[in-house]
């Protein structure tokens, strides 16, 4: 056993006592180094760092471009309102916050809906709005018990509206809430950034096809933020610049007009103003109330509008496409002068009706018109006179001529998804069929073509097109919907870029021969009751468009069913020596042309030509009578 | 009369100053200064709190600074039994608070058993020793580590790593102190590492995490990576002059978490830059400095190791916490002594000065 010698033992001690002391220098040199590699050596990289975390680029939406009609009247504008959105991933259990909320502001199983369907599109951490439109006391209740509502809040936002509702909302169209589509749209267009804070994005009408315009500059503000994200305070803002406004060709009273004629009708109006190609008026109804769109329908209201006969949602003036029926015939007729193969006065004889390959093809007026020459074949619509005249042509040149007044083809108006229709012609056979039994053109099926029925299917506003160009002397403008766009930050107006006018090269003799006739169809034929004391003069050609194929049977209006009652057609334009206005209608399943769709033409001119104001939708004129039939 | 009050006044500072050793009491109430200047910084709502814990933490070492280390050596025994038993008492019935059963709710207040023995451990190792009348042998550390280990494994299994590691190494200390031979300590280093393979599987998910987390924090910056992340560039922001007080973006803006508690010194390194830092381990260091001269010049071998002991226990609170925080340690539980809020912390620290006081006022008379 070793005993202890104190004095031996203190010295080892110290010598621990030493040791210790080393490690503690050895150990806080270590921090020291570490110290110094963090903030002399590594400083630069941890103070941005720091600073990447304090400072957060927050956008700044700008505000949307306004739409305006041609004199000034706002058709699409912005107002802030409050809304009450919800992050859904900062909350836990959604069902119970929205029934929390409920008890203090107003929220319909309507709105839950709609805030479902925006939960299964939305992008990730948006926040989305559970209700639009806060009343000031609805805003007061909230904030007051914000504090139980993490992941809630309140937003001031520029909201788009529609101050008419569901008028003009085909060519209008409307805003809605970004989806995968939009984004790979505004990634091709390079528009990631201006875009970030943007909730919404055009999606159909003139929304869509100048979202880019309308949109305007994103303004960003440099925010310092804390841990949690929120921001403390603005260390510097770059303003937003307002989107450019819009002046549309529309005439808003006109198409207000044009819309209320049509009653409960359903149908199109396009009306061109002919010397430069902008639309006056550009009806589908029925319409439908573009705000509901904007952020987000609900399921329901979706159903609705999608599986209504009616079909409010497409656009039939660009996507409704239509046999032109009779108002095919001043384009045939001119087409006959242009090709030399008539003369105004060529007259043939029509027994009511006309044989060709074994196949009677019948006229409307039994026992035929007599003797026809090209002025009476439009005033009276007589349908032989065409038969015999389409199959002295063909299919070729019919094709050819009526494809350089832009039928079948779309017409470049400035609203996307515009339809072709069909030209027929050998080769649209060829192409549009399979089995090689289909694929050839039959001269029989030529001679329907020549009155403006068979394979013809055309767009309204292909119609209107077509007549505006008939009525503009053969000089082709393209149709399109903005005047010009007006720069927020300068003021300055640009007009929208459009190609030149093309002179067509008719013959000013062939087309006063064309024009001569349809002013006789308002005053002495089939559109002469329509415009019974018209205080200009108007030229038009009436049409009816047949729907149910008549196999030989007689056409009894009373024992079709309705939806497949024959399309009413009508084309004008005004006044004949000068026209300001040319326009095409079709009401569909309405019957004939001189009784559904002429009174509607009388409505639209007579406001546009003399501001006569109608006090009704235009009238059924059921004893009107289309001369095609009876 | 007045002059009979004078004196009166100077004979009662007198007395109450004696015990006290004035460059330990300078250099803990620049820390605490400091302490209360990140306070005024980190969490000002808090100033309040911490100016009563550290008025009681004073009067708890001024009256431990009297106790001459004699009648510290017969407090050993029971203080130690008892905090073994509350231990015990805690791993039965204690309160869970964040995932650990920590606190013993004794009716009247809870209390947390483990803190007390970060300085009953090393009282009863040095009572130990300075009980051996040869000098020690291998059995007597075999025995000291079984006294050792039982606190520090039921504080572990709290679980509270950070708590265990400090009395083990309060534990560890003495045994060093007392002679353990370096041979030994050697073979025990290389077998924890070997066994340290072994000790992962007890670990529990939390503590693994915070391992693989000291090793690649970018991992998992958003998790348990962001504590770390946050603090290294706190530190690093703050470059060599810092940003100034109250100026910290990282803390002001709330990234830097615990930013009152374990991890303060964020705050401060982001304020006061690396300056600050110097200035900071030069009063730890000079604090360390004064308790091993307290230990090297103290009376008997009880009084020795206790004083050398409780000094590098604020080495190991000061090393863990900042290497914690600047990101070369895993994170623990550790406050950065005298500067983090927190009363427990507080009145043991300020009891372990206390103890320090009382051996310097107890030490050799005879000096060669």
């Amino acid at each position: 056993m070793e005993f202890k010698n104190p004095q031996e033992e203190l010295e080892r001690f110290r010598i621990r006592l030493l040791v210790a002391g080393g490690l503690v220098l050895v150990c806080f040199s270590l921090l020291l180094a570490r110290f110094v590699w963090l903030q002399v050596i590594q400083h630069e990289y941890y103070q941005t760092r720091a600073e990447d975390n304090r400072i957060s680029l927050v956008p700044v939406v700008p505000n949307r471009g306004l739409i305006f009609d041609r004199n000034g009247v706002i058709l699409a504008n912005d107002y802030s309102a409050y809304t009450l959105e919800i992050t859904p991933s900062k909350t836990h259990d959604l069902e119970k916050i929205i029934d929390g909320l409920a008890q203090l502001v107003d929220i319909e199983p309507k709105d839950r809906k709609r805030f479902r369907k925006l939960l299964e599109e939305s992008r990730n951490f948006e926040s989305l709005p559970i209700r639009t439109r806060l009343t000031d006391e609805e805003v007061a209740k909230f904030v007051a018990n914000r504090y139980r509502f993490p992941g809630v809040d309140i937003k001031a936002r520029l909201f788009r509206q529609y101050p008419n509702g569901a008028f003009a909302s085909h060519l209008l169209g409307y805003i809605g809430r970004i989806n995968d589509r939009d984004l790979k749209k505004i990634e091709e267009a390079y528009q990631d950034a201006n875009y970030r804070g943007t909730d919404h994005f055009g999606k159909t009408g003139l929304e869509q096809r100048y979202e880019f315009e309308l949109h305007g500059l994103a303004g960003f503000e440099q925010v310092e933020v804390d841990a949690g994200g929120r921001a403390v305070r603005t260390l510097a803002r770059t303003a937003p610049v307002a989107g450019n406004n819009l002046t549309l060709t529309i005439d808003a009273e006109l198409q207000r007009i044009a819309e209320q004629a049509f009653g409960s009708r359903r149908g199109s109006l396009v009306a061109i103003e002919p010397a430069t190609g902008g639309v006056l008026a550009l009806v589908s109804v029925p319409n439908y109330d573009p705000n509901v769109f904007i952020d987000g329908i609900d399921t329901q209201d979706w159903k609705q509008l999608n599986e209504s006969p009616d079909k409010p949602m497409v656009n039939r003036a660009l996507n409704g496409t239509y046999p032109p029926g009779s108002t095919f015939k001043p384009f045939m007729a001119l087409a006959a002068l242009s090709l030399g193969k008539r003369s105004p006065e060529q007259k043939i004889v029509d027994p009511g009706f006309f044989v060709f390959g074994g196949h009677t093809f019948r006229d409307d007026k039994k026992g035929g018109h007599g003797m026809v020459d090209m002025y009476h074949s439009i005033v009276q619509s007589c349908d032989t006179y065409y038969y015999i005249l389409a199959n002295d042509l063909g299919i070729d040149n019919i094709s050819r001529f009526m494809g350089r007044f832009g039928l079948g083809q779309r017409t470049g108006i400035d609203i996307d998804g515009e339809s072709e229709g069909v030209l027929p012609s050998q080769e649209w056979k060829r192409k549009r069929f399979r089995k090689p039994e289909q694929k050839k053109w039959f001269a029989g099926e030529t001679i329907s073509i020549g009155i403006g029925q068979g394979y013809n299917s055309y767009t309204p506003i292909q119609l209107a097109h077509a007549t505006a160009t008939l009525a503009n002397n053969g000089v082709v403008n393209t149709p399109h919907l903005v005047k010009y766009i007006t720069d927020t930050k300068t003021g300055e107006r640009t007009n929208i870029s459009l190609p030149p006018g093309r002179d067509l090269g008719l013959k000013q003799q062939h087309i006063d021969e064309i024009k001569k006739a349809m002013i006789g169809v308002n005053t002495e034929g089939t559109g002469a009751r329509a415009f019974a004391g018209a205080e200009y003069v108007s030229a038009g050609k009436t049409g009816t468009a047949q729907v149910f194929s008549l196999k030989g049977a007689d056409y009894k209006k009373e024992s079709v069913r309705k939806e497949l009652r024959d399309h009413a057609l009508f084309i004008a334009f005004a006044p004949a020596e000068a026209p300001s206005i040319a326009l095409a209608i079709v009401v569909e399943n309405g019957g004939f042309g001189a009784q559904a769709a002429a009174p509607i033409a009388r409505q639209v001119l007579d406001y546009y030509l003399l501001g006569k104001r109608p006090d009704a939708p235009a009238p059924i004129d059921e004893a009107a009578v289309e001369e095609e039939r009876e | 009369m007045n002059r009979g009050i004078v004196f009166g006044i100077r004979s009662l500072v007198q007395r109450l100053v004696a015990p006290v050793d004035m460059p330990l009491l300078l250099i803990a109430v620049l820390l605490i200064l400091l302490s209360i200047g990140m306070m005024g910084s980190a969490s000002p709502e808090r100033l309040n709190t911490q100016l009563i814990n550290v008025a009681v933490a004073i009067v708890v070492m001024r009256a431990l600074a009297q106790i001459p280390p004699q009648r510290l050596m017969h407090l050993a025994v029971p203080v130690y039994l008892a905090g073994v038993l509350l231990l015990i008492a805690v791993a039965l019935f204690g309160d869970i608070s964040k995932g650990a059963r920590r606190w013993l709710n004794l009716g009247f207040m809870r209390a947390q058993p483990s803190e007390l023995m970060k300085i009953a451990m090393p009282l009863l190792l040095a009572w130990f020793f300075q009980k051996r009348e040869a000098m020690p042998r291998l059995r007597d550390y075999g025995i000291a580590a079984c006294l050792l280990l039982l606190p520090v494994g039921l504080i572990a299994r709290q679980p509270d790593l950070g708590t265990s590691i400090l009395v083990l190494a309060a534990g560890f200390y003495v045994i060093f102190f007392a002679g353990l031979s370096w041979k030994i300590m050697v073979g025990m280093a290389v077998s924890a590492l070997a066994a340290a393979p072994l000790a992962w599987n007890f670990l529990h998910d939390y503590q693994r995490s915070r391992i693989i987390t000291l090793f690649d924090p970018e991992k998992d910056p958003l998790g348990k990576g962001f504590h770390i992340i946050q603090s290294t560039i706190a530190i690093g922001s703050g470059g060599i002059f810092g940003k100034g007080w109250r100026e910290g973006t990282q803390a002001q803006l709330e990234f830097i978490p615990e930013r009152h508690t374990d991890f303060i010194f964020a705050v401060f390194s982001e304020e006061f830059g690396l300056l600050g830092n110097v200035l900071l381990l030069a009063l730890y260091a000079l604090l360390i400095g004064r308790g091993l001269m307290i230990a090297a010049n103290a009376a008997t071998l009880f009084s020795r190791l206790l004083a050398g002991a409780v000094t590098m226990i604020f080495f190991t609170y000061a090393f863990v916490n900042m290497g914690m925080v600047a990101g070369i340690l895993p994170v623990v539980g550790v406050p950065l002594p005298l500067v983090s809020y927190g009363g427990t912390a507080l009145v043991t620290l300020f009891s372990g000065i206390g103890i320090l006081m009382a051996i310097h006022s107890n030490r050799m008379l005879v000096q060669k």
